[in-house]
């Protein structure tokens, strides 16, 4: 058998042991809740007599023991039973919402993940110059925020305050991007390096700036960077009968969100795997061979680098599904991780628990793929000796 | 301006970037080299040759910058030359041979995809053409399966093959001018052969320039037109290589020449009865279910040292694992002082583990970067010998007086303050503090220059008649055999195929194997590549090139 694929098997065998004791841990966790769900439901008058009636006919006379091994056997065949505040089949509740929360997660990895390696590789290339401390500015200050603070920001800016409310923090940054570029535009001249790169980043500037002027002059409509554009909305609220346009519109300002929570880490990842190959000596044959900065990057040290990017970017793409939680309730956005929000607070703990599985089980199968694809990208293990 | 001459370096100076300084590393060579000729950059590490041969290429490493004179390659000066002018010389008009080919391959792509991609992306084939070309020139330098060795992963060549497929590459584009960095230094002797043998018929073939860099002379003896001696980033002096080899001027240039010729002194034989300090009794050892060392069976005498040598992936290491204990072997034993000792380490009593030391290759990564000298040496003085605060304190600066440090300038040193042969002195330091009566020397002047490494071995043997201590000494270099060995074990496979007396093993009749490796240390007879090789393709010489 292949080394690969055994070694899939061996990972996948223990994830379903990790799996097994998660289960466990939630089971017991929601268990030890304080509370009891029928007091819940049936309110302070009810009296002691009907409260057990109804726990008896909701199962929770049961043992635990007896009550866990029922509802993994449910599980297992895709039965996670109703839900005990709405009386729904749990499965049909979670469908939908998992669906919504994968097709957000789905975007805001879309855009962050080429988005993140690409700076990061940028970042690598022009690495210890005004660009690399930009990128490295501007990303851990997302990522050092708050999620919801982030959310409001984007509201206000994007939604709300849209468009000037956009042009003056874009025109101030255009305004530093434009010096930073004239500067660098000028230094490059000087050691006879070309200067396109930061010509580039100069009409940027100078672009947003005008963008900013024209703001204050009240002349949106002539410009025709905002003329056609409209705010997104700030309520992310999509049915099933929406169309995929729809879902991309309302879900963009979430979408956002996360792309800026999550593009610091692998983006910081990406430039220091990089950064910690361009020592190799198989780097400096590269330049030696007269390679391109751009191809040594591309072509000889992100090969090399993939492993701990692919790792980094699994452990997003796993925060994404799992750790939405905050950005959905800021942006309505109906969820696995509203769902869960709200079932706590209903104390629906059968709803919770099967949340808490499937998050779980997105997070081994992440991490699975992670681990497999880390090692089908060695040669050294694809292609033994 | 001659028409010939492809490169001329003038009053070139490089300087190196030391915390907020730029300290010089060349400081003002001149170089000409005419097409077609080899020049042989020498002179220990730090002396600036690869330096040199770098900028050759109009490169410097980072932390580094050209700080004046000027590099004319085919007349262009490419000190003064832009980035993208440099760009196209190199892989295409220049072209670079690293050290260590299993570094410098990129392990991500295949070896064919590495050689196609300076003459394809320099616009000299396309790829298709590339590839073909690739197994013209893996044939000529006669590498197994030509036609299909290029679609491997560097990690399934061979070092001397890889070594090989890197010259190769570096032909890729018929470059006028190939800078070799010590292409063999970190090859076995024998496969060192093959591939100075293919390099030089490389260059012949397509009447390619060289700069050819390396430590070793005898190397140099065999590649080079002319020979330039370099120390301290200066030239000391430049000759024909004849001339070099037959009459150096310089005082330093002797010197280097002369290192070979220590010699430890003659000891007497143990007697027949004695009890061998370390015995190996016909011990085999796996690596997993690898076999790795098949029925090894030799004796170390108190006062003496036993050389193993042999190939890398012969076993001498692993026979030195089996005798510390870190891998018990799957059968045998192995005696100290006529007593068996328990196979895995974790069973050994102090004491046991007290009586065996060792010192390593790589002084630079056997030593804790973060702990001081006298914190290094401490520690097994207080694990193995319970001593603490003034006894602790004395025994330790009576250790670094044993090694000829002096205690109050290196004491409170860290590791990186130490130059390498300072460093390998307090490997040897830390053995000697358990108070060891056998110590296992595992190619400890290998990474050593030949000056430096001459004071290591003469240290060793001093210790050696002070102390009485037993060395078993593992490399794979027939001069250090030479100067320092009473017995030799030569292995191959994983077994001994021959051992005795020094004076006997260097004496003729040998083993093929001993023969072959005997045969293979290159000398200083600028002729002895080419008589060599002639003398075994008549089959004069016993011992055939070992399949790669």
């Amino acid at each position: 058998m292949h080394p690969i694929l055994s070694m899939a098997l061996r990972r996948l065998a223990l994830g379903l042991l990790t799996l097994i004791v998660i289960s466990i841990v939630i089971f017991s966790a929601v268990e030890m809740l304080p509370g009891d769900l029928a007091q819940e439901i049936l309110g302070q008058s009810a009296t002691p007599e009907t409260v057990a009636a109804f726990r008896k006919e909701l199962g929770l006379d049961k043992p635990p023991v007896e009550r866990y091994f029922d509802w993994l056997w449910g599980a297992l065949q895709g039965d996670f039973g109703k839900s005990l505040a709405s009386k729904r089949e749990i499965s049909e509740l979670i469908s939908t919402r998992f669906g919504n929360t994968m097709f957000l997660a789905g975007y805001a990895a879309v855009i962050a993940v080429p988005l993140a390696v690409i700076l990061g590789l940028m970042a690598a290339l022009f690495r210890n110059t005004w660009f690399d401390r930009f990128v490295n500015v501007f990303t851990l200050s997302t990522i050092s925020f708050p999620e919801f603070f982030v959310a409001y920001i984007l509201i206000l800016l994007l939604a709300v305050g849209f468009p000037f409310g956009l042009a003056l923090p874009l025109g101030l940054l255009g305004l530093w991007i434009a010096v930073e570029g004239y500067g660098a535009m000028k230094e490059n001249f000087k050691i006879n390096k070309s200067p396109l790169v930061p010509v580039i980043f100069l009409l940027l500037g100078v672009a947003l700036v005008i963008n900013m002027v024209m703001g204050f002059l009240g002349m949106e409509n002539l410009n025709p960077m905002t003329k056609e554009v409209r705010a997104f909305p700030s309520i992310a609220n999509i049915s099933p009968e929406s169309s995929l346009g729809e879902r991309l519109d309302r879900a963009f300002l979430p979408a956002l969100t996360l792309t800026m929570v999550v593009t610091a880490h692998m983006m910081r990842m990406t430039r220091a795997a990089i950064i910690n190959l361009l020592a190799s000596p198989y780097i400096e044959m590269a330049r030696l061979k007269g390679m391109s900065p751009w191809r040594i990057i591309v072509k000889h040290a992100l090969p090399n680098a993939l492993a701990p990017i692919i790792n980094v970017v699994a452990l997003n793409l796993a925060y994404l599904i799992t750790g939405v939680v905050v950005v959905e309730v800021v942006f309505a956005y109906p969820g696995l991780g509203q769902l869960m929000v709200d079932s706590v607070t209903k104390r629906d703990i059968t709803v919770v628990q099967a949340c808490c599985l499937v998050f779980a089980v997105t997070y081994i199968l992440l991490n699975l793929t992670a681990d497999i694809l880390a090692i089908a990208t060695n040669p050294r293990l694809l292609h033994p000796k | 301006m001659s028409d010939d001459i492809l490169l001329r370096m003038r009053n070139i100076r490089i300087d190196g970037k030391t915390g907020d300084d730029w300290l010089p590393i060349i400081k003002g060579v001149d170089l000409d080299l005419k097409r077609g000729e080899v020049l042989g950059l020498i002179g220990e590490s730090g002396a600036g040759k690869s330096t040199m041969g770098l900028a050759a290429m109009g490169y410097v490493r980072d932390g580094c910058r050209i700080a004046g004179g000027s590099i004319e390659f085919e007349g262009t000066d490419l000190a003064q030359s832009s980035v993208a002018y440099c760009r196209k010389l190199r892989g295409k008009k220049i072209a670079y041979v690293a050290q260590s080919a299993a570094a410098s391959f990129n392990p991500a792509h295949r070896l064919i995809e590495q050689y196609s991609e300076a003459p394809v992306i320099h616009g000299v084939m396309n790829r298709n053409e590339a590839d073909s070309d690739a197994a013209d020139i893996y044939r000529r330098l006669q590498l197994p399966n030509p036609d299909e060795i290029g679609f491997r992963y560097p990690h399934q060549v061979s070092g001397g093959q890889l070594q090989r497929a890197m010259t190769a590459m570096a032909m890729s584009c018929r470059p006028d001018l190939i800078i070799f960095d010590e292409p063999t230094t970190a090859l076995d002797v024998t496969t060192q052969i093959e591939v100075l043998a293919a390099i030089r018929d490389a260059v012949d073939q397509f009447g390619t320039a060289a700069i050819y860099i390396t430590h070793d002379l005898a190397v140099v003896a065999q590649m080079a037109d002319k020979i330039m001696v370099l120390r301290y980033g200066e030239l000391v002096e430049e000759a024909d290589t004849r001339t070099m080899l037959s009459a150096p001027t310089q005082a330093y240039t002797k010197s280097l020449w002369a290192v070979r010729s220590f010699k430890s002194a003659a000891k007497v034989a143990p007697a027949p009865d004695a009890t061998p300090v370390v015995s190996l009794r016909n011990v085999s050892a796996s690596y997993g279910p690898v076999p790795v060392l098949h029925g090894v069976s030799f004796d170390i005498h108190k006062g003496r040292t036993v050389a193993v040598v042999g190939e890398s992936g012969s076993g001498k290491s692993t026979a030195a694992r089996c005798i510390t204990g870190l891998l018990p072997p799957t059968e045998g034993e192995v005696l100290f002082n006529g007593q068996a000792l328990p196979p895995s380490f974790k069973k050994r009593n102090k004491d046991q583990l007290r009586q065996a030391q060792m010192i390593y290759q790589m002084a630079d990564t056997a030593l804790n970067p973060k702990q001081r000298i006298r914190d290094i040496i401490s520690r097994p003085v207080e694990f193995y010998l319970g001593l603490s605060g003034k006894a602790k304190r004395e025994r330790v600066d009576a250790l670094l007086d044993m090694i000829e440090m002096d205690p109050k300038v290196f004491g409170h040193r860290y590791p990186q303050e130490l130059s390498g042969g300072q460093k390998q002195r307090i490997g040897i330091a830390r053995a000697l503090a358990a108070e060891p009566e056998f110590i296992i020397c595992d190619e400890v002047t290998s990474a050593l220059d030949q000056l430096v490494a001459e004071g290591i071995l003469r240290l060793l043997d001093r210790l050696q008649s002070e102390l009485g201590l037993a060395y078993m000494f593992i490399t794979h270099d027939l001069a250090t055999v030479r100067s320092i060995a009473d017995e030799v074990v030569v292995m191959q496979h994983g077994k001994v195929v021959e051992q005795g007396p020094k004076e006997e093993m260097f004496r003729p009749p040998h083993h093929p194997y001993t023969d072959l490796l005997l045969s293979s240390v290159p000398e200083m007879d600028p002729d002895w590549l080419t008589g060599l090789l002639a003398a075994r393709e008549r089959g004069d010489v016993v011992g055939e090139l070992p399949p790669a």
